[in-house]
């Protein structure tokens, strides 16, 4: 220990719990990927590589179908959620806050702060309601409620980047003769590109992922792939979860790279 | 080793990075600090001054050296095991704790009573005046206030060595004069032994007993601030701390021969022969006017006022330039001319040969 | 003028208001909004076959903690429903105390890496962060299963015969919880540390202190604003965690959030559903308001 060089910020043993802690968090969620290519039956004996859960996957109609579904409710919400934070978060920054600004801030991140089971039994009973009386029993719940908890995913790194920009830029396009809305589409959206990007990502990994809401909200017939799973998971683990699984991680981890990359590039 | 050293730094050499990347931010330095002196480290940014006295302080080790305190080695203890404490840059003082606190903090670690600390933490806050701050937050404090704190828990536990790191260099120049002044009597009041780094000239000419000139990761120059800038060993201890006109010569019996072809007496030439560079400080140069004997034939080729002072831009019949520091006199230009035709004479004693 | 700036500002906040008009549209039709009728539900009848007679009652909320006997109408303490409260709160702490005791470490780790490495090692603890909750409860429950990977090798090796019961247990689901919950813990705290000036470290060790010292006279009371955050983080959903003790728990071990949904589907009693949802949403509420102040109180200067 002593012929060890003093370092101010080294704490013993710390160094060691966290590579323990990577490890732990990534060993379950690699041995999952690993044997979503198991030929054999069992999720724990490793029978050789196959692709056959991804056949079986592929080849169940249900499957397919409920892929479709997130693939159409995360795009629309993603949208949805995007259009409405970007013009949020352009009404709640860069001016003199006004009476009201905290209760806005407040209502657009509440889906942060009230457990989604609450909101799930809400939306169960409101939109069931909705249901009764009109008769519409489309998809078109699920797209707005997964909108509405997507918007404060889109709206925090939308907010964050108009925050990081430099004012003048605007007085100098208006005092180049740019009308309001030309300041605002050459110089104040190119500017905000980046943070919508980044938040309509996030948005749509966000209304990927959802079980809960999902599942309370959902009419029959209306699985999304998390809520298959939850319903496969019941019966018995099977190989074919795993590679949904698998599949489904690729894709975030795909978008959550692309992120990382966009949000960093401006630092 | 003497008995009046309070720290001795043996060959200390501290690399960082490894292989062919390694850069050298110190490079073979050995000094000795007395006992009960203010004692200066100055340098200019990157020069090493600060990582020797991270060395000292224990937050660095040296890649080979030693490091002893009162003649013990101290090289491998780590800080909070060193009885030398610090002012840092930044002050680095606790947010979540009072002014009181912060200063009690040192004693307490080191398991002193209760009633001590408290006595102590009293004495300390006299000492830098800030007794009605006692329960205040730091961060209510202004910067001169918070430095005062920084220094009271660093003399609290009354460390062999007090080590500071540029500490007045956040501090507006008014309060910058002050705290000198404060820092010299604190100095003197307590008897510590002050290791002070700065790369302010003046602050190390005004407070210091002795200075240690430092560059590129060695001592250059060790010595009082008057042998520093009367004396100056080298080209850069010469033009780091204060001005300097360099001349080119050659040593001969009675002087140098400087590349105009006049030859002026020179301290330093014992030893010496061949190319040599002189060094003249501004305010050592006199003019007269032209063709008195053994004064150097000039012309003035440009002057500029500075209020107390005038600076007489000259060039000797080779081209040389020569800087003069002239007082400014109470009424007129004092004759200064462009174009015109002068001489000038060095100060006795002024004209210093330099080391390479 | 300052009339003119009034009219000005007054302005201002009208486009403020405008510009956030959808959004709050939105959210009030498909969030905020349905909160309220499930307040109102709360104070209904339930009806034969699910759903609501719109007729007053006190039953919803009195159900939470007491049983009507169906003989002679008194009033019991309903032990089954303090089961499962005790169980949601003391699983939520202890999955709060085990994240905070290996996330702090972690946290320490990440933010103290060189400025190159450390982006890399905090996207590896964001990652499982936005990853599917429910990959990641499959992913934990395949490690801890009858038949998972653990199991398996302990078999395999012989150091046991019988596979270790883990699965369907209180500390299944604590394992999964703080497996899922963990990087909600870290961020915060990265965070926090992130900003802590590293030369009070010096200051610390400098005036003596030793590294245990250095651990809970000088960083733990500086970071404790994020320790509150990340402790508020991995509370909050735990205690509404469905998905995780659904799966790792089995149909026994309930939680709140099974509970909530056991009252809308085959316990028909969506009053008390209902009232067990406003229950969940004031705690959650009285937790993060006592956040907002114990952050509020962390940094008084701004």
């Amino acid at each position: 220990m002593a012929e060890r060089a003093f370092s101010a910020t080294r704490l013993p043993g710390f160094a060691m719990i966290a590579v323990a802690v990577f490890l732990v968090l990534y060993l379950p969620i690699f041995t999952l990927v690993i044997f979503s290519f198991n030929d054999a039956n069992s999720v724990a004996i490793w029978g050789g590589f196959s692709l056959r859960w991804y056949q079986i996957a592929w080849a169940n109609d249900a499957v397919k179908e409920a892929a479709v579904r997130s693939l159409i409710i995360a795009t629309s919400a993603a949208l949805i959620a995007t259009t409405v934070a970007t013009m949020a978060a352009l009404g709640t920054t860069r001016r003199a806050a006004f009476k009201g600004q905290t209760l806005i801030y407040v209502i657009i991140n509440q889906p942060l702060m009230v457990p989604e089971i609450v909101t799930a039994v809400a939306l169960l009973i409101f939109f069931g309601f909705i249901k009764v009386t009109t008769g519409y029993q489309g998809l078109g719940y699920l797209i707005a409620a997964h909108s509405a908890f997507c918007v404060p995913f889109a709206y925090l790194p939308i907010r964050a980047r108009l925050e990081g920009m430099d004012l003048s830029l605007e007085t100098a396009a208006a005092d180049l003769y740019a009308t309001p809305w030309q300041t605002f589409r050459k110089v104040t959206l190119p500017i905000l590109l980046p943070g919508i990007i980044a938040g309509a990502m996030l948005a749509f990994v966000i209304s990927l992922d959802d079980v809960v809401i999902t599942e309370f909200v959902k009419s029959g017939g209306q699985d999304t792939l998390p809520t298959y799973m939850l319903g496969q998971i019941r019966r018995a683990v099977t190989p074919d979860v795993n590679a949904i699984s698998t599949a489904l991680l690729v894709l975030t981890v795909l978008l959550l790279t692309a992120f990382f990359l966009l949000t960093r590039r401006r630092d | 080793m003497s008995k009046d050293v309070a720290v001795e730094v043996r060959n200390a050499v501290k690399a960082f990075g490894q292989g062919d990347s390694a850069v050298r931010a110190l490079d073979d330095v050995s000094v000795d600090i007395r006992k009960g002196e203010f004692f200066t480290l100055l340098g200019p940014s990157g020069c090493g001054k600060t990582t020797l006295l991270r060395l000292i302080a224990g937050f660095e080790t040296p890649s080979s050296g030693q490091i002893l305190l009162d003649g013990k080695d101290i090289t491998r203890d780590p800080p909070n095991r060193r009885p030398v404490n610090t002012v840092f840059q930044s002050y680095a003082l606790f947010p979540h704790l009072t002014v009181a606190q912060n200063i009690g903090f040192g004693l307490e670690m080191q398991g002193r009573p209760k009633a001590e600390i408290a006595a102590v933490t009293a004495n300390m806050l006299a000492l830098v005046q800030l007794g009605p701050m006692a329960q205040r937050k730091t961060s209510q404090l202004s910067g001169g206030q918070q430095q005062r704190v920084a220094l009271a828990r660093a003399l609290a536990p009354r460390p062999k060595v007090l080590l500071l790191d540029e500490p007045l260099s956040a501090l507006d120049l008014k309060l910058r004069k002050e705290m000198q002044i404060e820092l010299k009597r604190l100095q003197l009041e307590t008897g510590i032994t002050f290791i002070f780094v700065t790369h302010d000239q003046e602050e190390a000419l005004t407070m210091s007993d002795r200075i240690g000139v430092m560059s590129a990761g060695r001592i250059r120059q060790i010595g009082t601030p008057r042998d520093i800038y009367t004396r100056p060993v080298n080209r850069f201890v010469a033009s780091f701390i204060g001005e300097s006109n360099f001349l080119s010569g050659a040593v001969e019996t009675g002087g140098v021969r400087l590349s105009c072809g006049d030859l002026v007496e020179a301290a330093g030439t014992e030893g010496r022969s061949g190319k040599v560079t002189l060094a003249v400080r501004p305010e050592q140069v006199r003019l007269t006017r032209a063709g008195e004997p053994g004064a150097l034939p000039a012309t003035i080729t440009d002057w500029v006022y500075f209020g107390t002072d005038t600076h007489c831009h000259l060039a000797l019949s080779d081209g040389t330039e020569v800087v003069a520091r002239l007082q400014s006199p109470a009424t007129g230009d004092a004759g200064l001319e462009k174009g015109k035709a002068v001489a000038l004479r060095f100060a006795p004693g002024a004209a210093q040969v330099l080391g390479d | 003028m300052p009339s003119n700036e009034n009219r000005q500002r007054a302005a201002s906040a009208r486009t403020g208001w405008a510009l956030s008009a959808p959004a709050l549209l939105l959210l009030g039709f498909a969030a905020s909004g349905p909160l309220l009728i499930v307040l109102v539900y709360s104070f209904l009848t339930p009806g034969d076959y699910g759903n609501v007679v719109w007729k007053f009652s006190l039953d919803g909320w009195r159900g939470i903690l007491f049983t009507r006997d169906i003989f002679d109408g008194t009033l019991h303490l309903a032990d089954a429903n303090l089961t499962i409260f005790w169980r949601s709160v003391k699983l939520s702490l202890l999955t709060t105390a085990i994240t905070f005791a290996v996330g702090f470490p972690t946290a320490w780790f990440i933010a103290t890496r060189p400025a190159k490495s450390r982006a890399l090692w905090l996207f590896l603890i964001t990652i499982p962060f936005w990853t599917n909750l429910l990959i990641r409860t499959v992913a934990i429950n395949e490690v801890i299963r009858n038949e998972g990977i653990i199991n398996t090798l302990l078999i395999w090796t012989g150091l046991i015969t019988e596979p270790l019961r883990i699965i369907y247990t209180d500390t299944a689901v604590l394992i999964g919880m703080a497996y899922v919950y963990l990087p909600l813990m870290v961020l915060p705290l990265f965070a926090a540390i992130d900003r802590f000036d590293m030369k009070l470290l010096e200051a610390g060790y400098d005036l003596y202190a030793s590294r245990w010292q250095v651990l809970r006279r000088v960083i733990l009371p500086i970071v404790k604003p994020g320790i509150v955050a990340g402790s508020i983080l991995v509370f909050v959903p735990s205690l509404g965690a469905y998905v995780t003790p659904r799966v790792l728990g089995g149909g026994k071990n309930m939680m709140i959030g099974n509970f909530i949904e056991l009252q809308f589907g085959a316990g028909r009693n969506w009053p008390l559903g209902a009232a067990l949802s406003m229950t969940l949403l004031i705690i959650v509420t009285v937790a993060l308001l006592f956040y907002v102040r114990a952050a509020n109180r962390g940094s008084p200067h701004g």
